[in-house]
Order: structure tokens, then sequence, then C-alpha cells
């Protein structure tokens, strides 16, 4: 047993009801307790999703406990299969069901008889793998099965396309900008003249993943899910995969210098293809970020202390971009993807003075407290930290509010990626520096206004005690015991503010 | 009286497939209500995901409540369950130093039989904190029956009433009248004009009131019944721990809230009191028939309520000329349902269907009643009651009747809002001040606002928000 206030990732049936509701017509049956349908209110609320999530819940009530669920899961899941009609149902185990150990198994196989939908089990376990590990180990599932499926079915059409073509697998609901990073994605392939076969899991047809090895190669642009599915194709079919994301204009153009290297290898002799002009292009003058980088706003942030947590996708991503990229000190950087430690840290390995894997966010606030960094770059936990500590932060990676499902394009990959990250970083730290500036010169007084313009010319004059002793209160309050001294002044007709007024005035608003 | 309810009344049963907060959701506002408590939630990660999604901002806060989360190790007993709580209930004492220690049993322990009920009490003098034991489950459970459960536990805690008057009773007593007396601003010796009728306080015995109510709402019920004369000499639960209301032989209580059946049997069978059956304070007619039992009870005469109900009426017109002739479906999600339909019925809505996760006939029978007689008198149809709603068969319905108002959980809102059907999340209503006279405007400021806000987007030609409604059946 452990004490917890707040957790990183979710349980393991999230990844599952993530990747299964990201597919077209493809429903999800929890076997859970009255409750645990908890996944449609965020879908829900934090995608503003105008479809009801295509999940449903097969009840585990005291009956259940009492006798097994018996025919309730088999009927539940035919009685969908009749009202959606969708492709495939998955039927998701939850922690209850996996310490019931009924055999969902042979629901399965019962219910996959008399319903004409595909039926399968999530094979995850609940307590040993968590949200992003559930989610990789379900979509290769879900692509798992339907290859097998069209092999045997011998419908597997192994040729590739004509033209250079590529898969983008891992975007899905809830994830990160995800939307948006899949149309930047889009419009870097389409500009490198290569077609989007297809992406998956989200807005993907389970039909059509038979078609999957049509592709030329397979983009993985996050570590946490694609990567085992792209792993089965390469052993499967021996299609090659990029795993390098392309967040940052470095990383960007590894990426896509890889790809050069995938394309080039199944192109025909007489046409190869040479990506370096475009990402000269698109480095100089399409992505601001090197050049936001030479100027002199950016000299500014040189040596400036930054700390970085989220997940190792975007912690690594983001470390290398303020190290290698803005000059900025990483002085730590860390993730909660525990299973992915050794990725991590190889990647972080030298952009950074420190290296945290833990999924405790009390360990991270102490962390922070300790370096005092000038600014963070964090999930929605350490924006709270940062608020509590006065520290600016901007948000990079899940867990995430509704703000982090902006309407407007917010990408973080490719090179409008770039720049949204560019402003993201250079508007926490001006923040930061603004809010420092400010408690030097002892902060400005629109806050502090008694009368109802902003001129800050008054016939008060605060001698020079008065104003140290003003300035020794703490900036929360200030602003209202100047207002209270200035309005007692007033009113006894005192125009020079000496200490001795500062006290009267505290004393005549105690009496 | 239930069959007399049923011949007119239509109550039916689904599948049960629909759609709730879990039960541990009570910690969040419980903790808030009792200032020197703790509550740790003995689950899985599950759990402690829905809390921290479900509760927001609230996590950031340092809240007095945390998950005790169960590993393999627990769920396969190769850990000591008692020496793995001692561990963290000694934690917690040392960190916030609670008056009491609540433990949430979940799901997970329903299934490993975890005895936490054998252990707290063990555990209590070793570790020299009350440990209070509530089962909220989903297995048994849904979402507001959680504080029913953490109450009917806490009944077993309030000090027992003494008929003689010993010294504890006695302090207890006087406590809760201070408390009272506190937020009265016209307490000076007695003879302030307007406090007419709470000078001479009958004699009664004593009331308790249970469920919980953020204070002002608490306050201002007091309020109301001290106009009547009638003092409140204890709440359950109490702004604090320690504060718990003396019960026993002799003692009457009454509820406040729909969903506390458990707490009431608890505080009948158990502690011997005397329930008051009465319609909940909800809504102005609410309110009044709540009163005017508790003032039967206690066989006084009520002074004025019937006006003051008519004042209240006056003062929510311009709301009223919105709703009447609306139509409402609640789909069911808190077990307010039956109370927020009667109300509406009242103020001249139409209420095609009111789903409700659990229907106890026999705690809700005053209720009932005033359900059917406001039908009557509103010259309305009786609404069907549909126990355990299938939320599928419900939307089905829906889209046959199209509502003017649906009354639904936070997963269905959007769709529906984007299908053109407006929606009023139900959850707000539980976290909402709707008790009593003065906050009667405040439930219909809630019912009325999807109302208020289409008004406005009307005009613009954007009811329909989906692209195709796909298999339409």
């Amino acid at each position: 047993m452990k004490l917890a206030y707040w957790m990183y990732a979710g349980p393991a049936h999230i990844g599952t009801l993530r990747v299964a509701s990201s597919f077209k017509n493809v429903h999800a049956i929890m076997h859970a307790p009255l409750g645990d349908d908890y996944f449609n209110v965020m879908r829900s609320m934090l995608e503003r999703e105008r479809d009801f999530t295509p999940v449903t819940a097969s009840i585990v009530d005291r009956h259940v406990l009492a006798r097994g669920s018996q025919e309730k899961v088999v009927d539940n899941i035919t009685r969908k299969d009749r009202e959606e009609r969708p492709d495939l149902i998955v039927l998701t185990p939850t922690c209850t069901s996996s310490i019931l150990q009924e055999d969902l198994q042979n629901f399965v196989n019962r219910a996959s008889v008399t319903s004409d939908s595909d039926v399968i089990l999530a094979d995850v376990n609940h307590y040993r793998v968590n949200e992003l590990q559930a989610a990789d180990r379900t979509l290769e599932q879900v692509v798992r099965y339907y290859l097998d499926k069209a092999r045997r079915q011998e419908t597997l059409d192994q040729s590739v396309t004509n033209k250079p073509s590529a898969n983008i697998i891992g975007i899905f609901t809830l994830g990160f900008h995800n939307q948006h990073d899949c149309r930047e994605l889009k419009r870097l392939l389409q500009d490198l003249d290569i077609e989007i076969n297809q992406v998956i899991p989200e807005g993907g047809s389970v039909q059509d993943l038979r078609n999957l090895p049509k592709a030329w190669f397979n983009l993985v642009p996050y570590r946490e899910v694609g990567l085992m599915t792209a792993i089965y194709l390469e052993k499967n079919f021996g299609m090659p995969y990029v795993s390098t994301t392309p967040m940052g204009v470095v990383d960007t153009a590894e990426c896509i210098r890889q790809i050069q290297r995938h394309v080039n290898k199944l192109a025909l002799l007489d046409r190869t293809f040479d990506y370096e002009s475009y990402i000269d292009q698109q480095t100089k003058f399409v992505s601001q970020a090197a050049w936001f980088s030479r100027s002199i706003d950016c000299q500014n942030l040189t040596g400036k202390k930054a700390v970085v947590f989220g997940d190792a996708t975007h912690a690594a991503s983001m470390t290398k971009i303020l190290a290698r990229e803005m000059g900025i000190r990483v002085s730590c950087a860390g993730t909660y993807c525990k299973h992915d430690a050794e990725w991590f840290k190889e990647q972080v390995q030298g952009f950074c003075d420190e290296i945290l894997i833990t999924d405790d966010h009390t360990e991270v606030g102490d962390m922070i407290a300790h370096v005092e960094p000038s600014a963070i770059f964090g999930t929605q936990m350490e924006r709270h930290i940062g608020k509590r500590l006065d520290i600016p932060c901007g948000v990079i990676s899940s867990p995430v509010h509704i703000q982090n499902f902006p309407l407007g394009y917010r990408p973080f990959l490719g090179y409008e990626g770039t720049n949204q990250i560019a402003d993201l970083v250079y508007n926490s730290f001006t923040l930061g520096m603004e809010d420092h500036l400010l408690e030097i010169f002892g902060g400005h007084d629109t806050k502090e206004v008694i009368t109802k313009s902003l001129s800050t010319d008054t016939d008060l004059t605060w001698n020079y005690e008065s104003q140290l002793e003003l300035n020794k209160i703490p900036g929360f309050v200030r602003g209202k015991i100047k207002r209270n001294t200035e309005k007692f002044a007033r009113k006894n007709g005192i125009a020079d503010i000496t200490v001795e007024v500062m006290y009267a005035a505290k004393e005549a608003l105690n009496a | 009286m239930s069959i007399n309810i049923s011949e007119t009344l239509t109550f039916e049963c689904e599948t049960g497939n629909y759609h709730t907060f879990c039960p541990i959701s009570c910690v969040a506002w419980l903790y808030q209500k009792i200032e020197d408590s703790f509550f740790l939630v003995v689950g899985t990660k599950t759990c402690g995901y829905f809390l921290q999604n479900a509760l927001g901002v609230m996590i950031f806060a340092e809240p007095r409540y945390a998950m005790a989360e169960l590993e393999e190790g627990d769920i396969s007993a190769q850990l000591n369950d008692y020496q793995e709580l001692k561990k963290l209930c000694l934690q917690i004492k040392k960190d916030r130093n609670p008056s009491v220690i609540i433990w949430i049993g979940t799901c997970t322990t329903e299934i490993i039989k975890m005895d936490l009920e054998g252990m707290a009490p063990k555990l209590e003098t070793e570790i020299g904190i009350p440990i209070v034991v509530a089962r909220a489950n989903g297995l048994d459970y849904a979402f507001t029956q959680g504080e029913d459960t953490v109450l009917a536990a806490m009944a077993h805690r309030c000090p027992e009433r003494s008929l003689l008057g010993d010294g504890r009773d006695k302090t207890i007593q006087d406590q809760a009248m201070r408390n009272i007396f506190t937020l009265l601003p016209l307490r000076k010796g007695g003879e302030v004009g307007t406090g007419g009728p709470m000078n001479n306080l009958k004699k009664h015995p004593p009331l308790v009131l249970f469920g919980s109510l953020p204070s002002t709402v608490a306050s201002q019920l007091s309020l109301e019944l001290r106009r009547q004369s009638i003092q409140v000499s204890g709440r359950l639960p109490a702004q604090r721990y320690t504060d718990l209301p003396s019960l026993g032989d002799g003692v009457y209580v009454c509820g406040v809230n729909p969903f506390l059946s458990r707490t009431a049997t608890t505080l009948m069978r158990r502690r011997k009191c005397k329930l008051i059956g009465a319609p909940f304070p909800i809504g102005p007619d609410g309110t009044r028939a709540w009163i005017e039992k508790i003032c039967s009870v206690f066989d006084i005469e009520t002074q004025g309520l019937k006006e003051r109900e008519q004042q209240m009426w006056e003062t929510l017109k311009d709301y009223l000329d919105l709703v009447r002739g609306k139509s409402v479906f609640f789909m069911g999600d808190n077990l307010l349902e039956i109370s927020l339909a009667r109300f509406l019925i009242r103020c001249g809505m139409i209420v095609y269907e009111i789903g409700i996760p659990y229907l106890d006939k026999r705690y809700q029978a005053a209720e009932l009643l005033l359900m059917k007689n406001t039908c009557k008198e509103m010259c309305v149809p009786m609404p069907r009651i549909v126990e355990k709603p299938d939320n599928y068969n419900q939307i089905q319905r829906m889209r046959e009747l199209k509502p003017d108002l649906a009354i639904t959980g936070m997963a269905h809102a959007n769709p529906l809002e984007a299908r053109g059907i407006n929606t009023k999340w139900s959850v707000e209503f539980t976290f909402a001040q709707i008790h009593g006279f003065t906050n009667a405007r405040d439930v219909l400021e809630l019912v009325t606002r999807p109302l208020r806000r289409n008004n406005s987007l009307e005009d613009l030609g954007w009811t329909s928000l989906i692209k195709r409604e796909k298999k339409e059946k």
C-alpha cells in the first residue's frame, strides 16, 4: 500500500479505452462496477466530443460478485453488436475484473460466435502496466488481430504503393495536442511528397488495417504509444520505422533525414530523394525558431535555469531544445515514465545537470523548490507547484486540463511546432523576468491605484524611510497597506508620509 | 401508503447501465464539511484517477484526503493489511493530526474481503485516533449514496444522550445552542422586537437534522425552524467530528436530503431515534412541507409559513415565466431527482421521465406523496419513474420525446447539446446550494441557464452540430 494524492499516468484500462475509442466504429465494453465509466466524462469534457463516447460498462455488482458474470457480459456484447453495429468490440478488463479472475476470454469466444462484430479481449494487466503502456499494447493487439485475420483470409496485400507513403502511428484521443501534431505531420509529409497511407488509431478504420503494410515506412511521433506496433510491423513485414520525435529544429531535421534514408532504400534508382534543401529552407525561414535562437531576446535567456518534467517524449525533446537550441541551462530533467527510464537517460545525457525518474509529484515539487529555476516546463501538476513557489510554468505534457485542448492550431511537432515552443519558452521566461524586476523595483502601481485614474502623481509624497518600510512588507499585501496609508493621510490632511504616519494608519484601521 | 402511490405513479426498473459518479466522490464535499477529518480511500489507481480528475483543481489545495493505493502485494495478501494501514495512518497522524480518520472501502476491498471494520477498532486504540469505516463502493452504491454510508457509519459514533442529562450531554447541547446563536445577529438579551417568535422557543424534544449542507444553508434552515420556535439541537455531520450530536431514545431526527436512507435506518434501528418522514426542503414548496411536517410532529402551529412560501414564489416570477410549459427529462444519477422534479412540476414544467439510481419508497414516501399531489394540482400527467435506468434506452426515448431540457451527467451533456437538446449537468445540483426558501432561486438559476443561453443563440441556426446521424433507428 502506498499513500498517494495524485498520479501522472492513469490506470491501464484508460489506455485501452483511449485507443479503442479513437478508431472509428469500435466499441469498448468495460467489465467494471458502477461509476468506473469516468472515461466518458473526460472524453466528452476535455475533447469537447460531439458524439457519444463508444464505451459502455458491463456492470459488476453484488450479484456478479456472488455468482459470476454468467450471461451478463455476453449479453452486453451481443446487445451492443445489435445496437451500434460496430466493426470491433473490445472487452476491457479493469482493476476489479482482474481480481475477480473471471474467464473473460471465454466470454469473448462465446460472444464472437453470435455477433457480427469482431470481439477481442484487451490483453492488459491492471497491476503491471499503466495507461500509456496499456495503450501501446492495445494498439499493437488490434493491429496484429486484423493483420492475422487478413492473412488467414488471404486478403493481405503486401505490395507497397507506387509513390513513397507512410503510416502515422500513435495519434489518439486525449493525447497532448495530438490533433494539431497530426495535422502538422501530414503537412510535413505532404511537403516531402510522401503520401499518408493511414493514421492510427485516431479516425482510423479497423477494416483498413490490412492495408498498413502498403506504406513504405512507419512514423511513430511519440515514444509512449505506437512503438510496439511499429516493431511488430517491422518484424513481420520488414517495414522500417522512424521513431525520432520531430520536436524542435534539430530533431525535426534528424527525423526528416531518417525518412530520406528509408525512402531512398525503396525508391527506384533513377529517382532518389534529397530533402536537405527543404530542411535548410524550413529551418531558416519557415520556422522562426532558428532565427529566434540568434536574436537578442534569446540571448537574455542564456544560462537561465529551467526544470523539465513530463512524459518521456516531451520531456526529452524539451530538454534538448532548451539546452541545445536556446542555451538555457536545464538543471534537472525528469520523467514519470519509469518503464522507459533507460531511454530517457540516454536521450538527455549531457543536456542537463541532473536526471529525475519518479512518479511521485512531491518529489518533483521538492526538487523544484530546491533548484529554484527561473521557469518550469512540465505537466499541470508542475504548473501548480510553480504557482505555489511563484515560478512560471509552461505546460508541455500530459496530464493536462481542458485548457490544453485549445481550439486554435497549436502543434508541438514539426516546423510550426518549433514556433509554438519558442513562444511558450519565451513567454514563460519573460513573465518570470518581469515578475523579478517588479520585485526589485517594488512593483508597479497599477494594482494600487487609489483614485480612478491610472496616473501616479498624487499629492502625497513618501519619504525615504517610509518607502523602505513599505518595501519590507510582503508583496501580496503591500498594495493594500499603501492604499490604506494614503487614504488615512488624505483624510487627516497629511501630505508627507513618514513611517509614523504608516503606523498611525495601521492603528487607526485596527481601532 | 406505498400501495396507494403505485396506483398512480408508475415505477419501472431497467438494466442499470447508466452513468454516474463513483460513491467515493463523497469525500470531496465531506472533507470540507467535517473540518478536522481525514479521508483515506483504500482502493486502486482507478479510484485515484477518478478522484483526481473529478475533483479537478481541488486536488492541488492539499486536501485532507488521500488514496491508500493497493498494489499487487496487497491483492495477493503478500503484505499484511493491518501493518500497511497502520503505517499510512501513522504518517497521516504525523502530517495532519486529524480528529478522525475515515476509511472509505472500495470495490477492491470488498472483493478481496479486506476486513476494514475488524481492523479499525484495533488500530484505533493503537494509534489513538478514531477510525470510522464507510463502504462507499461502486458495487453497491451510486454517487451521493457515498455520503449516506459515511453518515450511517458516523451515526454510531455520536454520543449517547442520557435522559438524566449528564455533564457531557449538556455541554454538547449548549455548544450547539451557542453555535446557532452566534449565527443570529438578533441575540440581545431576548428583547429585540423582530425576534418575536424566536424568543419563546417552545419546549420540544431534541431535533437532530442529518445530511451535510454548506454551513450557510445549514444556518438558513435552522433560522426557518426557529421562526416556528423549533430549536435544532444538533446536526449530523457537525462542523467538526468532535461536535457530533448526541442521539438516543426520544431524539427526533429529520433528513434534509433524499439519498440518506441508510443513515435514517441506522438512526432509527440502532440509535432508537424517531424519524420524521417529510418531503425534502428543496424548492419553496418542499421547504414549507418539510417545516410543516416537523411542526406537526411537535404539535406546533406554523406561523406565516404560507405567506413566506407565497413571497418566495413572487420573487421567482421571472424564472417561472421562462420554464412554464417546458418539458424536462431526468436521466438520473444523484437521487435528488424526485425532489427536483416535484419542484419543477410546481414551477409549471412537464416532467417526462425521472431516472433515479435507487428509490427507497419508505424513506421518500412523503416526497412521493407530495409529488403526486403536485401533479394533480398542476393538472399534469404523472412522470414515469425509472429506477436503475439504461442510458442507451433513455437516449432513444429522448429522441422521440424531444424534451426542452435534459438533466444529465457530463458524459452525455455535450453529445446531446450537439444534437440540439438543451442539457444541464446533474452534478451541479449536488454542489450548488439548493435547500430552503432562500436558495430556490439558485435551483432555477441552474435549470434556466441552458434555456437562457440558448435563447440568445437561437437565431444563429446552429442547433444541430453533428455531421449526420450515424444510423438513425
